[in-house]
């Protein structure tokens, strides 16, 4: 592989740039691989790269039924943070934010990595102590956290309406200064390159139809371009974890969801932060590229569909200009959707599954873009050593049935409301 | 944007209901014993790609509980009936 520095950004441009390398080979897939992995976003990206990396695995196959990243890992508003307050969230995602730290050096490629900081604001007196609460069992995790007084968000945002009149008017804020943005399809390209470079097949255009089997023992899976065996198949589909569970005979404490988002023109920097806005789901950031990147809630139902629909667009850009009254004039360029496993409890399910030789890697909801590197390393380990890596030992499919859920938000067993 | 068909006030978008979940799901009665029985209604979903049989309640109408039968793919709609009448007629 040839490595990026400056020295080949120079010598490429004064050669016409005519002379790189293509990324990532395409290769025909083999007869045979020790993992499979079906799914070529991030978590699938990262987890190859991991087990070439970190066990030495490299007769891997990453299989991917369109191109890489066109699922959610190049469909979410790339929010990454460590803010999680529940035992197990709580180290998991610092480990993810650690990783992401040191993302860009350690594949060889530029992530835009941004740690610009995250304010989630407060607006009632009520949030003010959860966000306190929150602060205090994030540093006593050794994660930086700050609460931020009515005046101190003020004079980091100033173009938020903090007046007395505003719908909910900002009482403080919850400060995260370590987290920040990273360009998706970067990390999806870094993450491709660097498993490459290590032996992995990345193969696109690839779709798995089912499995094959030997006795109750899952031994490769039947795809659009022929039957590929392997020791072991690991799933990282996201939104479709369902529909390919259920032919490995598992039900799964999932509902597929939409969840829209939202870029405008571009215009002069304005937002230096993320800001969320969790008294009406809602955030925002800038790209690089100057647009406002902005979310908010679910469509609502069950949906497979990736399209959104026009409530929450009316939903969205009314809290956005609530909040930033400036916004009012922008126009709105692209909206798209992306159908994602909510998982019973809001949190993630990484383990072997309960038929012999598949492993799990679901149930993100809207949260698993800040988990890529993490979800990749620990998917690895336990592809690796058929065991759990610490940190995502609680993350167990089973944990459902032993009252063990890990329910950040205490919403309950509802897939919409988490 | 969906459009229900809500026996009593007639076509209407959906912004005027709340999704109630999946229709399909039998809870156990409130004295049944048989644990896998609550953890298949608690936390398991066929989550099907296609017909769904769902809850709506029309919130901003005449507040009537709907079930739907709905595709997840094309958002088709394929029934909206009062959901006490469907369900006292299965009984
Ligand atoms: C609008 C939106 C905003 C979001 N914002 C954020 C955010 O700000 N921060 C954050 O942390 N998270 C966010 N998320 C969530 C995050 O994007 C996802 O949790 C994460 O990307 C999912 O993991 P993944 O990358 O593996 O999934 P995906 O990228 O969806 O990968 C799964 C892949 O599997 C492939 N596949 C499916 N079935 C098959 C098959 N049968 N055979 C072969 N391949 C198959 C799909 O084509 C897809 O490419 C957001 C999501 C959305 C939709
Ligand atoms: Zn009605």
């Amino acid at each position: 592989m040839q490595r990026y520095s400056v020295f080949s950004l120079v010598s490429n441009a004064l050669r016409g740039n005519q002379h790189w390398e293509r990324a990532w080979r395409d290769p025909d897939p083999k007869e045979e691989y020790d993992v499979v992995i079906v799914g070529g976003g991030g978590h699938g990206l990262a987890t190859a790269y991991y087990l070439a990396k970190e066990h030495g695995i490299n007769k891997v196959a990453v299989l991917e039924k369109g191109y890489l990243g066109g699922g959610n890992a190049g469909r979410n508003t790339t929010i990454v943070r460590s803010n999680y307050m529940i035992d197990g969230n709580t180290q998991f995602y610092e480990h993810s934010l650690k990783l992401w730290h040191g993302l860009s050096q350690d594949l060889n490629y530029n992530v835009m990595f941004s740690p610009r900081g995250y304010v989630a604001l407060a607006t009632s007196q009520a949030q003010m102590d959860a966000s306190a609460f929150r602060a205090n069992s994030m540093r006593m995790n050794g994660i930086d956290a700050e609460l931020l007084t009515r005046e101190q968000v003020q004079k980091l945002l100033p173009y938020l309406d903090c007046s007395p009149n505003a719908r909910f008017p900002v009482y403080g804020g919850l400060w995260q200064g370590r987290a920040g943005t990273a360009r998706h399809d970067a990390v999806n390209w870094g993450f491709a390159r660097a498993a490459d470079s290590r032996g992995v097949d990345i193969i696109q255009q690839c779709e798995v139809l089912g499995y094959l089997w030997d006795g109750g023992r899952i031994v490769g899976v039947e795809t659009t371009r022929g039957n590929i065996r392997a020791k072991k198949v690991a799933l990282a589909v996201a939104g479709s974890t369902t529909l390919l569970g259920q032919k490995a005979g598992l039900e799964l404490p999932i509902e597929s969801h939409l969840l829209q988002a939202f870029v405008t023109e571009p215009i002069k920097p304005m937002i230096d932060y993320v800001i969320a806005y969790g008294t009406a789901h809602f955030y925002i950031s800038q790209s690089d590229k100057g647009g406002l990147v902005l979310g908010g809630d679910l469509d609502g139902y069950n949906s497979y569909a990736q399209r959104g629909n026009l409530p929450i667009v009316d939903e969205v850009l009314t809290v956005a200009k609530a909040l930033i009254p400036a916004l009012s004039r922008l126009r709105v360029l692209r909206h798209w959707a992306g159908v994602m496993d909510m998982s019973m409890d809001g949190s993630p399910i990484i383990c072997k599954a309960p038929v012999d030789g598949l492993y799990l890697n679901c149930g993100w909801c809207y949260g698993g873009f800040k988990a890529t590197p993490a979800s990749g390393f620990a998917f690895a380990h336990t592809i690796a050593k058929d065991e759990p890596y610490e940190t995502n030992a609680r993350f167990t499919l089973d944990r459902f049935r032993r009252g063990y859920q890990i329910d950040e938000k205490g919403a309950g067993p509802t897939p919409g409301a988490h | 944007m969906l459009r229900l068909k809500c026996p009593h006030c007639g076509e209407r978008d959906h912004s005027e209901f709340a999704y109630g979940g999946d229709a399909g799901v039998k809870m156990p009665a409130i004295d049944n014993e048989d644990f896998e029985a609550w953890y298949q209604a608690v936390f398991i979903r066929k989550n099907p790609r296609g017909r769904h049989l769902e809850y709506w309640h029309h919130v901003q109408g005449c507040r009537e509980w709907l079930k739907v039968e709905r595709d997840t793919m094309t958002h088709e709609i394929f029934s909206v009936a009062a959901a006490r009448e469907v369900e006292e007629g299965a009984q």
